[in-house]
């Protein structure tokens, strides 16, 4: 089991739904997000490009957030999720630090929060919040260790590419271009 | 007229992209009280291990109030930094080898209480007029005992402290170094460098309590080292860069010619590093120079060193 999530760039249209149902369904505070919308343009008229990606947590297999909590409260669960236990947390930063996407970040409540890929919503049967919301279905969540699985497929497919490669993280959120 | 918020111009999350830079000026004390331990203890027990603390008796004797003190601070800092400090606990129930922050604890979890110890051996023999007027031993009993006991563990105590302060003085720079998202710290040479810089600092500091003209001489040479050293490896840190990735060529821009030059070259490198080495040099060679001067340049630009390193490697990150 590895859990995988592929957002198709070319249909995403930055409507921040996928934002906004995260924030209900998982209680984030007011002005905080797990998730977020980029808006990249590229080139010069009339050949310019534009890219709108939903960011978020991406569930590194080498994830330096888990090396480097002292306490082994940011940790990674069966399917590859990486998670956060508030009651180990001290609110050190370490994490935050060594985060090359910038994903997390401290709860008012003291502890560091982040995306769970819907950890409580999987165990359910249920897609992540996000993915289940999407307007133009741009996302796609599943287990990228099952060969038929609409991810797999899809990253067989589809040309793709992930954010910061070269930082070595391994990460899991895939971006089809 | 209705105003929109939107999140879709870029990264502009107002609760989150300032609060990323989570490590403020507590952090940057820490690492400087840290280090500035490491180095006291490092010489304190050194000194005391080859028999010469009569003939040093500053670096071993009366330096030794400073470690318990500094590292007491640092302590509280790096609590008042953290968002969860109920919590802190949870340091001890694991001990986590991949994470510097997980050493650290520990290191400090045995160093400081040592460096109590280490202190209090001395108490009677640094402060005879202050026990005069405490008379602390008459009044608890047990603490002759137990003084008895530190200062027949002297020779373990000194054993002990040497590896935890190099630990301890290595551990402040690994803990920044250990962040490959942070380009600025995330290179191999910061541990040493850290180590270097704070013994430097801890040598500058025996000079400033030592009363005896040869100590100040010997450690006035010893600091001079470091700082040679230290130059070294500053040099090399900006050569990496240069050799490095975008990232740290974009990052190194922060030092060499952005916002942090001044701070980095002018306080850390020239008058913290350069002109207490000059002035050390003139002093060796015979000329009178208060030692006093040059002893205080290291130990603030050691303290700036760490201000400049905690401030400008959290401006640094991956842009995809």
């Amino acid at each position: 089991m590895r859990y995988a999530m592929v957002i198709d760039t070319l249909k995403c249209v930055g409507c921040s739904d996928c934002v906004v149902a995260c924030q209900t369904e998982n209680d984030v505070p007011i002005g905080y997000c797990r998730d977020w919308i980029t808006e990249t343009v590229d080139g010069t008229y009339p050949n310019i490009m534009l890219e709108l990606k939903s960011e978020r947590c991406n569930h590194c297999a080498n994830a330096p957030c888990v090396r480097c909590c002292p306490t082994g409260a940011s940790h990674i669960v069966e399917g590859g999720i990486v998670l956060v236990t508030a009651e180990e947390c001290i609110g050190c930063g370490a994490c935050i630090e060594s985060c090359p996407y910038d994903a997390r970040y401290q709860h008012p409540d003291g502890y560091v929060d982040k995306c769970t890929f819907c950890h409580h919503r999987l165990q359910k049967g249920q897609l992540p919040a996000c993915v289940s919301v999407c307007p133009t279905k741009c996302m796609y969540f599943g287990d990228l260790d099952n060969p038929n699985s609409e991810v797999s497929l899809l990253l067989k497919n589809r040309k793709h590419k992930t954010l910061a490669p070269e930082a070595g993280t391994d990460p899991h959120v895939f971006y089809l271009t | 007229m209705i105003q929109e918020e939107l999140f879709t111009s870029g990264r502009n999350i107002p609760n989150i992209d300032p609060s990323l830079e989570i490590w403020h000026w507590p952090i940057a004390v820490y690492l400087f009280l840290g280090g500035l331990a490491a180095g006291i203890l490092f010489f304190g027990a050194l000194i005391y291990i080859l028999g010469k603390e009569d003939q040093y008796p500053a670096a071993v004797k009366t330096a030794s109030i400073i470690p318990p003190i500094a590292l007491s601070l640092g302590l509280l800092a790096l609590v008042y930094d953290l968002t969860h400090p109920l919590y802190t606990w949870q340091l001890y129930t694991t001990f986590r080898i991949e994470s510097p922050m997980s050493w650290g604890a520990w290191v400090l979890l045995i160093t400081t209480p040592l460096s109590f110890i280490w202190t209090f051996s001395y108490y009677r023999e640094v402060y005879p007029k202050l026990e005069a007027k405490l008379k602390m031993f008459k009044r608890f009993n047990f603490l002759n005992s137990f003084e008895k006991f530190t200062i027949k563990n002297r020779k373990n105590i000194a054993y002990a402290l040497i590896p935890l302060a190099l630990i301890l003085g290595v551990y402040t720079g690994i803990l920044l170094s250990a962040f490959n998202a942070r380009p600025l710290w995330n290179n191999a040479i910061l541990g040493p460098l850290f180590l270097v810089s704070g013994l430097s600092t801890g040598a500058a500091a025996i000079i400033l309590l030592s009363k005896t003209k040869a100590e100040k001489h010997l450690f006035g040479k010893i600091d001079l080292g470091l700082i040679i050293i230290e130059l070294a490896l500053i040099t090399h840190m900006i050569m990496g860069y240069y050799a490095g990735s975008q990232v740290q060529l974009e990052a190194m821009q922060l030092l060499v010619n952005g916002d942090f030059t001044l701070m980095f070259f002018g306080f850390v490198v020239i008058l913290g590093l350069i002109v207490p080495a000059i002035l050390e040099l003139i002093e060796l060679i015979g000329f009178k120079v208060p030692v006093v001067v040059p002893a205080l340049l290291v130990i603030l630009g050691g303290l700036i060193f760490r201000f400049v390193m905690i401030e400008a490697g959290q401006l640094t990150r991956f842009l995809y």
